[in-house]
């Protein structure tokens, strides 16, 4: 029963960890139309400046400091996300293709350019001694920087939920998700929210690496690509545009993965989550919580 | 007093020549309908007017041109629109349809939308989604007249709602137009015979009648030649 | 006479080192038309083209390999096998559209390659991959010696692609491809089903591309388990439209120069000019995937026509 547990708490960490890279993903395809296949440079981006905040700030001590590496990992992420927007995907306005293409440009380009900076080596992220250890839950001993990385997760989502239902930019978000030209007829340049959305895209996707970096043990500029398929397969799964239905989906695709992965045979977990795919779109071409593609 | 002047216009939908050569005047405060059988290129003129489609040719609205501008821009010049198949936010309520539509500087129209709405009043925390056909019309009306507009576009306002819905609706078109310019295009003729003035008809992609909408509809060898429909 | 073209080839065309490019380059062209028949002329986004091709290249290994089949007949079977594959995936995958199929067929081509990895049943070969069964394959291509031989059968590979592909996007059914890819919900409306095109389109480029790897087997002398990655399905997506998409002799254009010069910029990257560079240069500059992905941005922001429109734009300058 305690492996059960802590098996499962494991694999609602990772849930976290695809809803990070996939909200983003799933709210900038849900806006704009645009497939983002850089989305994993985000990822390793974050990763990397949480890296370098916990490899270089002694003065703080490894608490307060990882707060720091997390908020710092936000904030270049944030910072990407508005600068590739605003600098090359803005430049092919309405050319869906063509966004497709360069994004996939710009993930390989970014990948190995922090290959070539930083070499391919996974780097560990120097951790605060409190993840290391343990706590008890219902009878299992729960790695403590799991609960964080959950933690963190349920953290943004709330925010995130927060946010786009409360503030008019979340407002013009959801509205836009359905019917940009609509929001466009009531007088609101929509393409201010394709920024924002980048940027929220790319501080989730962030703080997604440095959490990452920890539960992966060390940070590689592959790891967000990695983990984009998953992301995109949970995006898919919960409905384009959807964040409760990213939230639900991550939740299942990780559970699937970790179960079967342990249950099953080692390996397997990745191919029945394919399975999981090409079952419900099977059964609901549009996600759990998608809305029917006009 | 023209108040909307289009001249020359072409668009293309895709690869289709959809408008070929239009061009009309509107009148200054009042209901013009914009008539014609079934993808002559209705729709396709107002949508080229919210600039929600590429267009060359020419297209002035109180003497400012709003071919080539952005949409939003020209909603801001103080143009309204009514889509076909009403296009509310289904996944927001009603109260966030309506807040959506709020704009700084423009003091929000609520008591007039209420009062031409009053069953909307007590549905704001309702999402649009479930709404009935009727009232998402309503929404959609009372969404285009919370800021004021000094032309209104509406299409096909009574698209597949049930008669009775209709009377309601053209009620309070008739209120809320009164003041304002509109273009309104409609398949149902004693519709546009009961709110509109004037009427311009398309075939083909061009204009083929500009006049008074009573001359029109009272007229069966006029209005079956144009539109292929008997006058009621 | 032999003749060489430096800087770009190591030594004379007719040398094996520049004929193993060259055969590389073929296939992968041949490779690139296929996906240009969903891809460029049908306006399927499928993002899981490695599959067939891997498929082509296990699949005629492992049936030489444990069947004893010689090459000729283990090529027409896995051909034959991976139609089938590709009727089935396809009809799931073709269930849905845009987005959501790029994110199946991508699934589907992952799944392989998850398979191939880890191996379950210990026939795959994993991360090292496969020797190609040289036993049943014929003499004419064996050993480094026959190398030209096996350049003109990718070539000839190249040359069957293009009439197939040719025949099928000119052909009535052709255009019904690009009806769909313009204007699907018309194609509706003229009484046509487009799901049959689209499989057929799906089924007849997997095809393709399956014999494709099998020829490439031959290549490189075996199998790889980065042909089934989704760096490589997406270097084909790349390849097309860095030629021009929708433009056969772009595709194959693609094909050719993205194989060539993936194969030789590792050189360019490992070379003393770029060594010389600070170190800030020197890093990134010495990853070949970052000097062509950096290349696409651009392409993708200036010429999205891909070279094909390049050049047509200076012929008619």
């Amino acid at each position: 029963m305690s492996s059960f547990v802590l098996l499962t708490i494991s694999a609602l960490g990772l849930a976290g960890l695809y809803f990070l890279l996939a909200s983003g993903l799933s709210l900038i395809f849900g806006l704009m139309s645009v497939l983002n296949l850089a989305h994993g440079a985000f990822f390793a981006v974050g990763g990397y400046a949480a890296w370098f905040v916990m490899d270089s700030l002694d003065a703080l001590s490894p608490g307060p400091r990882f707060v720091v590496a997390v908020l710092a990992s936000a904030a270049v992420g944030a910072v990407a996300g508005a600068v590739v927007e605003l600098g090359l995907i803005r430049k092919l306005y309405g050319k869906h293709t063509e966004q497709i293409l360069l994004t996939i440009g710009l993930g390989t380009a970014a990948v190995a350019l922090m290959g070539g900076w930083f070499t391919f080596d996974p780097r560990l992220l120097a951790q605060p001694a409190w993840f290391g250890n343990t706590t008890a839950i219902l009878g299992a001993n729960v790695p403590n920087n799991r609960l964080l990385i959950l933690g963190v997760a349920i953290l943004l989502f709330a925010g995130l939920m927060v946010f786009l239902t409360r503030t008019r930019h979340g407002l013009i978000i959801r509205a836009g998700v359905e019917n940009p030209s609509m929001v466009r007829a009531l007088g609101i340049d929509v393409s201010r929210s394709f920024t924002l959305v980048f940027s929220i895209g790319g501080l989730l996707a962030g703080v997604g690496g440095a959490l990452g970096a920890v539960f992966f043990n060390g940070i590689n500029p592959s790891l967000g690509t990695a983990q984009l398929i998953f992301a995109f397969i949970v995006v898919v799964i919960g409905g384009l545009g959807s964040i409760p239905g990213t939230a639900v989906a991550s939740v299942l695709v990780a559970l699937t993965q970790v179960y079967v992965n342990n249950y099953g045979a080692t390996g397997m977990g990745s191919i029945s989550v394919v399975v999981l795919l090409a079952a419900i779109l099977l059964i609901r071409p549009q996600g759990l919580l998608g809305k029917v593609q006009a | 007093m023209t108040f909307v002047s289009i001249s020359n216009l072409q668009v293309y939908r895709g690869e289709a020549h959809v408008i070929h050569d239009v061009s009309f005047d509107v009148a200054e405060h009042g209901v013009t309908a914009l008539l014609g059988r079934n993808g002559v290129g209705k729709t396709t003129t107002l949508l080229a007017t919210m600039g929600l489609l590429p267009a060359s040719g020419s297209i002035t609205v109180g003497g400012v041109e709003v071919v080539g501008k952005p949409t939003h821009h020209i909603a801001r010049l103080g143009v309204g629109y009514v889509p076909e198949d009403r296009e509310v936010f289904s996944t927001l309520t009603v109260g966030e349809n309506f807040r959506l539509a709020e704009r700084s500087g423009s003091e929000p129209r609520y008591d007039l939308v209420f009062d031409l709405f009053p069953d909307l009043k007590g549905r704001l925390g309702q999402s649009a989604g479930t709404l009935s056909g009727g009232q998402q019309q309503m929404l959609s009306i009372g969404r285009a007249l919370l800021n004021p507009a000094s032309l209104l576009l509406i299409d096909e306002p009574t698209k597949g709602l049930a008669p009775t819905v209709v009377e309601d609706v053209v009620q309070a078109l008739v209120t809320a137009t009164s003041d304002t310019t509109v273009v309104l295009v409609e398949q149902n003729l004693w519709v546009a015979a009961h709110l509109a003035k004037h009427a311009v008809v398309l075939d083909q992609g061009m204009v083929v009648y500009q006049g008074d909408m009573e001359t029109l509809a009272s007229n069966p060898d006029l209005a079956g030649k144009y539109l292929g429909v008997a006058v009621r | 006479m032999p003749f060489g073209i430096p800087g770009l080839f190591t030594g004379p065309i007719q040398s094996a080192g520049t004929l193993q490019v060259l055969a590389v380059g073929l296939v992968l062209a041949g490779l690139a038309m296929s996906y240009d028949v969903i891809f460029g002329y049908t306006g399927l986004l499928s993002f899981g083209h490695a599959l067939p091709f891997a498929l082509g290249v296990y699949g005629t290994n492992l049936l030489m390999e444990h069947l004893g089949i010689q090459y000729p007949l283990a090529v027409v079977a896995a051909v034959i096998g991976n139609l089938a594959v590709a009727a089935i995936l396809g009809a799931v995958a073709l269930r849905t559209a845009g987005v959501a199929f790029a994110m199946v067929t991508l699934a589907f081509a992952e799944a392989f390659a998850l398979l191939v990895l880890t191996d379950p049943f210990r026939f795959l070969g994993g991360e090292e991959g496969l020797t190609l069964a040289s036993d049943y394959v014929p003499d004419i291509f064996r050993g480094v010696v026959n190398l030209r031989y096996i350049y003109w059968l990718a070539l000839l590979f190249a040359v069957f692609v293009f009439v197939v592909a040719w025949r099928l996007v000119s052909s009535k059914a052709g255009r019904v491809f690009a009806a769909i890819r313009e204007n699907e919900p018309r194609v509706e409306m003229l009484g046509l089903r487009p799901f049959q095109f689209k499989l057929a389109s799906f089924v007849i480029s997997s095809g393709l591309a399956a014999l494709g790897g099998s020829v490439y087997l031959l290549v490189v002398r075996g199998a790889n388990a980065g042909t089934t990655s989704a760096e490589f399905t997406l270097s084909i997506l790349v390849m097309v439209v860095l030629g021009g998409a929708g433009k056969l002799w772009g595709a194959a254009l693609g094909g050719l120069v993205y194989g060539i010069l993936s194969l030789r910029l590792s050189s360019l990257a490992n070379s003393d000019a770029i060594a010389g560079l600070p170190q800030w240069l020197s890093g990134p500059l010495s990853e070949p995937l970052f000097i062509l992905g950096a290349l696409f941005v651009l392409l993708m922001l200036f010429a999205p026509g891909g070279i094909s429109s390049i050049i047509t734009r200076t012929r008619s300058a």
